[in-house]
């Protein structure tokens, strides 16, 4: 059987941009997000022409999100942590405010759950989904999901 | 949220890092909207509105390559000839052409049909000459309706002998008023 042909970039890049952008903005935070959204279409754009299988381009793409996401992460932790609001009097409006607050507090949930948290909430994915992303069963997934949403819970009261 | 300015600095690095085998663009024109394709060689599809847009790209991603990316700029040179084309103030293009869409034989059709000068008209049979094939004219016609490159690769200049306008790829009313055009 011949492979499903390839679609061309412009749309995969319409398709899944939102989404990709949206996961990252969970699992790095708003203020990275870009960066590593930009890091995540040049290396899928790099690579597209020798991908082999067309049928699951989305998951394709948030492998490599997530692998960039990771290496934001490690990025972060090798640099000095800041020490003072450089802008006390800026005027960040609420909403991300609290935005920014929840998701710290995502990025110091365990590894399983916090993945199993942002493809949740920020990807916007399903159980099976989940299941995938993570090489899981989806009741481990669900499971995940629970634990991660409960210790929210209890740090935010 | 994905904005403009997302996409923008995307195209950009996607395009300083030489990953966009493909750009595309679309301009408005007195024939409808035209969708202009262009690799690094250079301008190697028009398509009319007639023509379905993902078809198109569709297409191209299979003969060329899937890296096809909306990216206005490298398109800018090419508008630019055609605007003026449209106004009658620019009678020959001089952008570089990709002939990648086009077989052997195609090429050389249209190679030769890019020779008539603008404003004047040739039959099939004298296409068919041109390239030392008298005989060809009907193949010479399928390749002329085959034309990647409409308009800048002028195929609406070939006719039926004896005056008749033969037929158009993008319909006969845009053959009709690409000819109007050039008569000025």
């Amino acid at each position: 059987m011949k492979p499903t042909a390839l679609p061309p970039f412009q749309l995969v890049f319409d398709e899944h941009a939102q989404a990709v952008l949206t996961f990252l903005a969970g699992a790095v935070g708003p203020s990275e997000a870009e960066d590593c959204f930009q890091e995540t279409m040049l290396s899928a754009l790099r690579a597209y022409p020798r991908l082999q299988e067309a049928s699951n381009l989305r998951g394709w793409l948030f492998t490599i999100a997530r692998r960039k996401a990771i290496d934001a992460h490690r990025a972060r932790a090798r640099r000095p942590a800041p020490v003072a609001d450089p802008d006390p009097g800026s005027t960040v409006d609420e909403h991300s405010r609290i935005d920014e607050g929840l998701w710290d507090h995502v990025r110091g949930l365990p590894l399983k759950q916090r993945k199993a948290v942002v493809l949740r909430f920020a990807g916007d994915r399903s159980y099976p989904e989940i299941a995938q992303a993570m090489s899981t069963t989806q009741d481990s997934a669900r499971q995940s999901v629970h634990e991660g949403l409960k210790k929210l819970r209890r740090e935010l009261q | 949220m994905i904005t403009n300015a997302v996409t923008d600095r995307f195209v950009e690095r996607a395009q300083a890092k030489h990953l966009i085998d493909v750009a595309v663009t679309t301009m408005d024109s007195p024939i409808g909207p035209l969708l202009l394709m262009a690799t690094p060689k250079g301008l190697v599809r028009i398509a009319f509105e007639s023509e379905n847009r993902d078809d198109v790209l569709g297409e191209v991603a299979e003969q060329l390559s899937p890296r096809i990316l909306e990216a206005p700029r490298r398109l800018d040179p090419v508008r630019r000839e055609l605007e003026k084309y449209f106004e009658g103030k620019l009678k020959d293009f001089d952008v570089p052409l990709d002939w990648s869409l086009t077989g052997e034989f195609a090429r050389r059709v249209l190679r030769r049909t890019a020779r008539i000068p603008y404003g004047s008209v040739a039959s099939y049979g004298d296409v068919a000459v041109g390239i030392g094939t008298p005989r060809a004219a009907r193949a010479v016609g399928n390749a002329l309706g085959s034309n990647p490159i409409p308009v800048v690769v002028p195929c609406h200049r070939v006719v039926r002998t004896g005056g008749a306008i033969g037929g158009y790829g993008g319909g006969l009313t845009r053959k009709r008023f690409l000819l109007d055009l050039e008569a000025g």
